[in-house]
């Protein structure tokens, strides 16, 4: 490995940014705002802030393709615009950071999102196993942390803990598939794997596959890896669930599909060597098929607000695991777009519900009753992400949806190996609308009682629901926006 | 006629301008709304006139929108689109006219209510499948808004209900689409590539695709046994609503299996043919046996619109020039009539006496407390009825002709559909306008004497005046004069696209 520092500082400017905000807003906070309680909150969301929006700005310009420090990490128009999405979207995540008593630490909160967001980062640029590996557990542990972060909810610690061992146990087996591979190709970077495997194969790669699948079917909540996913969104803390159902994602299934198609490509198994053989597209179709159904079913019967997100993510994992099986053939465009609007979305979900939990308990659907009344923006904004998440055009959900769907069939038709897939997905979004019109009948059909307050929505959550909602509006109007970058 | 994309874009932003305006007041809500309708059914009004019939679509935009799918943003109009332009511009503002009453967050009422009419005017203007399809939902989600907080019996079931059967019909769309255009190769959505997708397909998957594509426009045109979301969406939506939704909505339905379905393949319709007639049938005779046995004054609407729309379907089935063009007129007419009764029933009658049960109405000397809602309902029982005169007559007319030509056994069954509509509207009238009061009848007597003051129910207001004579003149007019609109439609219908099935069905 030929280490050149110059190539790796140049190429990692997004992420030295993130990692120096981090530690900024932690020595700030300790030499100065500590002493000051009133203005830590503004003064961590500010740093952290300004953080994020110079690291995005970076990723956003890095503009050339390239490898550096002997092909560990690897930068393309993909890995770039994957970068900027994950900044964006921690920069929305973070504006919903609570001002209340719950959360007494809000510089450590905002550097662990910061370091969270590197590991997003790093793992839309990993080239070889080992960072992909440490990019994932970076942003992993940051995660677990967030979840548990308000210690004075034992839902809270309940998500952490739960996060923690399920990812723990992914990690296991990721580490496994990974060291699997590595014994069977002697390499850990995805090139070398690559080429290795065009010429030989051995039976044990299928155990590795088979490892790697289940850990990233954990990391993305799909079925039936998905039983994290209601506590976790459940308990943790709004801008912390917001971030592990956008940000995350959306890293998790870039580096997905960066390991399958240019690194396992060869493989048997795949789309692209024979659809029926033993081999890591069936089981991908296979984990799609039953996210979608477990989501969508699931959702129909939880009368929790985050719940029903989280089941609705699950099922929304089952399309995007469609997308990654397309992304070989015809471009990771519309997966990079669903994934992407599909985190606006979820943002944006979160962030009504951060807003409406900073002025009152929101448990049940019921609880969104009346919002129009208390708060028309905050209602608008939940109609336009409902909708989105819903397929509804002209908002971006629905661009995002069909574009996938698309690819798919461009693979091979309705008869090609995912076509089934696509029937089953079309078909269940009809379930879906209903679930997710019964959070829209709350929130602007339903009364309210005489009594209720208007809801105050603070002005970066406001400004972040406003973004969200905006996006999400220009994507689905104008797709080409996205979807033109491929 | 370039001036018709702008009526997409007008009500779009007379919907903003009118949840703005709301905020304010609801009479400035009103007025946007008002403005708005009628700036779009000018627009109509003036491209009606300019319009030169040709065979084939009209060009009026053609950009590219989605590049990397191949979808361009793409209008266009012949005379059947100009036909149910007028008619969604003339629905749309009667339907304003008749919801001048509503006081509750009467912004958004009108947001929504014109955000479903920009909707409706882009599916009749879209020359890309992708483009209508995007429209077409873009009209059902206020539906869902519109009755379940306007509404009235059962309104949030039925407003799911009926929002759930439109996607679960547009969802067969999509997936019938995709299907050409993933297993055809196509390079796009336009109404040609996706034909010639569906040709590269075998006969088999050419079946599949029609079908599908056809069920799901179908279930949003009331096509028995997928009809179930229409009386009941019907009767709980709002009055104006409700006339939208029969008049003009449904007509989405029916006007997607005529551009989109039928066209795709004529070899695989050719063979659906035959189940698509009797479908049609059994709904007119099936919802027309309904109508007539039904208690409350809306629901005998709300079938009788799903027996009138199983004639446009049977129009569409037997696919030859007749019975097409009379399956288009049908789909004006019946947009108007439906709008009309809605429009008594529920704006007129139930806002005024409070029931829409026949069993209370009957108990009310109507016709005497009520003259001017008496004589439009008779006037549009008539229409609805096919009466000679009024547009009722020359749409079921015509279809009747096509499809005896196409399979005489049609045309007679569903002549018996004809009879059945005179039945239960002769009912609907006799009952609900000219009844007594039967003394030997308690309960009705508790509910008269329990609203004790209907002698002197409010008069009807000059809007309502004013919207029933918009859509009962354009009826009569139509009835005189049915070839103003035959000569827009029979025009469209020469067009390679459409004389690929019309010769085929005419055997």
């Amino acid at each position: 490995m030929t280490a050149d520092y110059a190539g790796l500082f140049h190429a990692l400017r997004p992420e030295i940014h993130l990692v120096a905000g981090a530690l900024l807003v932690l020595g700030f906070d300790l030499a100065w705002a500590r002493h000051r309680p009133a203005n830590r909150h503004h003064v961590a969301l500010l740093l952290g802030t300004i953080a994020l929006l110079m690291a995005g700005y970076e990723a956003a310009t890095l503009g050339a393709t390239g490898r550096v420090f002997g092909g560990a990490f690897f930068y393309d128009q993909l890995a770039n615009l994957t970068r900027t999405g994950v900044i964006g979207l921690a920069v929305l995540a973070l504006a919903l950071l609570p001002h209340s008593a719950k959360l007494r630490h809000p510089a450590e909160f905002t550097a662990i999102l910061l370091f969270a967001t590197t590991g997003f980062s790093l793992m839309a640029a990993a080239n070889n196993l080992l960072v992909a590996f440490v990019a994932l557990e970076l942003a992993s542990l940051s995660l677990y942390a967030l979840a548990g972060f308000d210690k004075t909810s034992p839902a809270s610690a309940e998500a952490a803990l739960k996060y923690f061992l399920f990812g723990g146990m992914s990690a296991a087996f990721l580490l496994f598939g990974f060291s699997l591979l590595y014994g069977l190709t002697g390499s850990i970077n995805l090139n070398y794997i690559a080429a290795h495997l065009a010429q030989a194969q051995s039976p044990l790669l299928i155990v590795a596959l088979v490892m790697i699948l289940a850990a990233f079917g954990f990391k993305a909540a799909a079925a039936p890896f998905h039983l994290w996913a209601p506590d976790v969104y459940q308990g943790a803390p709004a801008p912390a669930a917001a971030l592990i159902a956008s940000a995350s994602k959306l890293a998790g299934l870039v580096l997905f599909t960066r390991l399958l198609w240019p690194g396992l490509g060869a493989a048997a198994g795949t789309v692209a060597h024979t659809p029926i053989t033993v081999g890591w597209a069936p089981v991908v179709a296979l984990i799609a098929g039953a996210s979608l159904l477990l989501g969508n079913i699931g959702a129909l019967a939880q009368s929790n607000v985050r719940r029903l997100l989280a089941y609705s993510a699950i099922a929304h994992a089952g399309a995007l695991l469609l997308g990654v099986l397309a992304a070989g053939r015809v471009g990771p465009g519309s997966l990079f777009y669903y994934a992407a609007t599909y985190g606006l979305a979820t943002v944006g979900a979160f962030g009504v519900i951060a807003a409406l939990e900073s002025s009152g308990r929101v448990q049940s659907l019921t609880d969104l009753a009346g919002l129009s009344k208390r708060s028309p923006f905050l209602a608008g904004c939940l109609a336009i992400f409902i909708l989105s998440l819903a397929g509804i055009p002209p908002l971006a959900g629905f661009f995002g949806k069909f574009a996938v769907f698309a690819s798919v069939l461009k693979v091979g038709g309705l008869a090609g190996p995912a076509g089934w897939l696509v029937i089953l997905a079309i078909a269940l979004s009809a379930v879906a609308l209903y679930y997710y019109l019964l959070i829209l009948k709350q929130a602007l059909v339903a009364g309210v009682a005489a009594d209720a307050a208007p809801v105050r929505v603070p002005l970066p959550a406001r400004l972040s629901l406003l973004i969200a909602a905006a996006l999400i509006v220009l994507f689905g109007v104008w797709p080409s926006l996205l979807l033109g970058l491929f | 006629m370039n001036a018709l994309p702008c009526t997409i874009y007008v009500s779009f932003l007379g919907a903003a301008l009118a949840l703005a305006a709301g905020t304010r007041s609801a009479a400035a809500a009103r007025i946007v709304a008002l403005l708005t309708a009628l700036t779009a059914w000018g627009i109509t009004l003036a491209a009606a006139r300019s319009f030169v019939p040709t065979a084939g679509l009209q060009e009026l935009v053609n950009a590219a929108w989605i590049p990397e799918l191949g979808i361009r943003y793409h209008l266009a109009a012949d005379g059947i689109s100009l036909t149910l332009l007028v008619l969604t511009g003339l629905a749309a503002t009667a339907g304003v006219l008749f919801s001048w009453n509503i006081e509750h967050r009467t912004g958004e009422f009108f947001a929504l209510y014109l955000a479903l009419i920009g909707g409706v005017y882009g599916v009749f203007l879209s020359a890309d499948a992708f483009v209508l399809f995007v429209f077409y939902e873009i009209a059902i989600v206020p539906k869902y808004f519109l009755i379940a907080n306007w509404g009235s019996t059962n309104r949030e079931y039925g407003a799911m209900k009926l929002v759930l059967y439109s996607f679960a019909g547009s969802a067969l769309v999509l997936a019938g689409l995709l299907w050409a255009y993933g297993a055809g190769h196509a390079t796009g959505f336009g109404f040609p590539e996706l034909i010639a997708a569906t040709g590269r397909l075998g006969l088999p998957s050419q079946v599949g695709v029609v079908a599908l594509v056809f069920t799901g426009f179908a279930t949003l045109a009331g096509m028995f046994p997928l009809h179930t979301w229409a009386p009941t969406g019907h009767v709980a939506a709002p009055t104006a609503a409700s006339m939208l939704l029969a008049g003009v909505v449904m007509k989405l339905g029916a006007y997607g299996c005529l551009r989109v379905a039928l066209p795709l393949s004529p070899e695989a319709f050719a063979l659906l043919q035959p189940y698509i007639a009797w479908l049609a049938i059994a709904g007119i005779l099936y919802a027309g046996c309904v109508a007539l046995v039904q208690e409350d004054f809306k629901f005998v609407i709300g079938y009788s619109s799903v027996s009138h729309m199983g004639f446009v379907l049977l129009g569409l089935a037997a696919a030859n020039p007749a019975a097409v063009s009379g399956a288009v007129f049908q789909m004006f007419s019946h947009g108007v009539v439906a709008g009309l009764l809605f429009a008594v029933v529920g704006r007129m009658v139930y806002e005024r006496t409070h029931t829409r049960r026949l069993a209370d109405l009957r108990a009310m000397p109507l016709h005497k407390l009520m003259p001017f809602a008496a004589v439009v309902f008779v006037l549009a029982g008539l229409a609805s009825m096919g009466i000679p005169g009024f547009s009722g007559f020359p749409a079921e007319l015509t279809i009747l002709i096509g499809s005896w030509q196409a399979n005489p056994v049609w045309a007679l069954a569903a002549a018996t559909g004809v009879l059945i509509a005179a039945a239960f509207t002769l009912r609907a009238i006799q009952v609900s306008f000219f009844g007594k009061v039967e003394r030997g009848v308690p309960h009705a007597l508790e509910r008269v004497e329990s609203n004790a003051h209907h002698h002197d129910f409010p008069p009807i207001t000059w809007p309502e005046k004013l919207g029933a004579l918009l859509l009962l003149g354009a009826t009569i007019y139509l009835g005189l004069s049915p070839d103003t609109l035959f000569n827009w439609i029979r025009p469209a219908l020469q067009s390679p696209v459409f004389q690929s099935i019309l010769t085929g069905g005419a055997s």
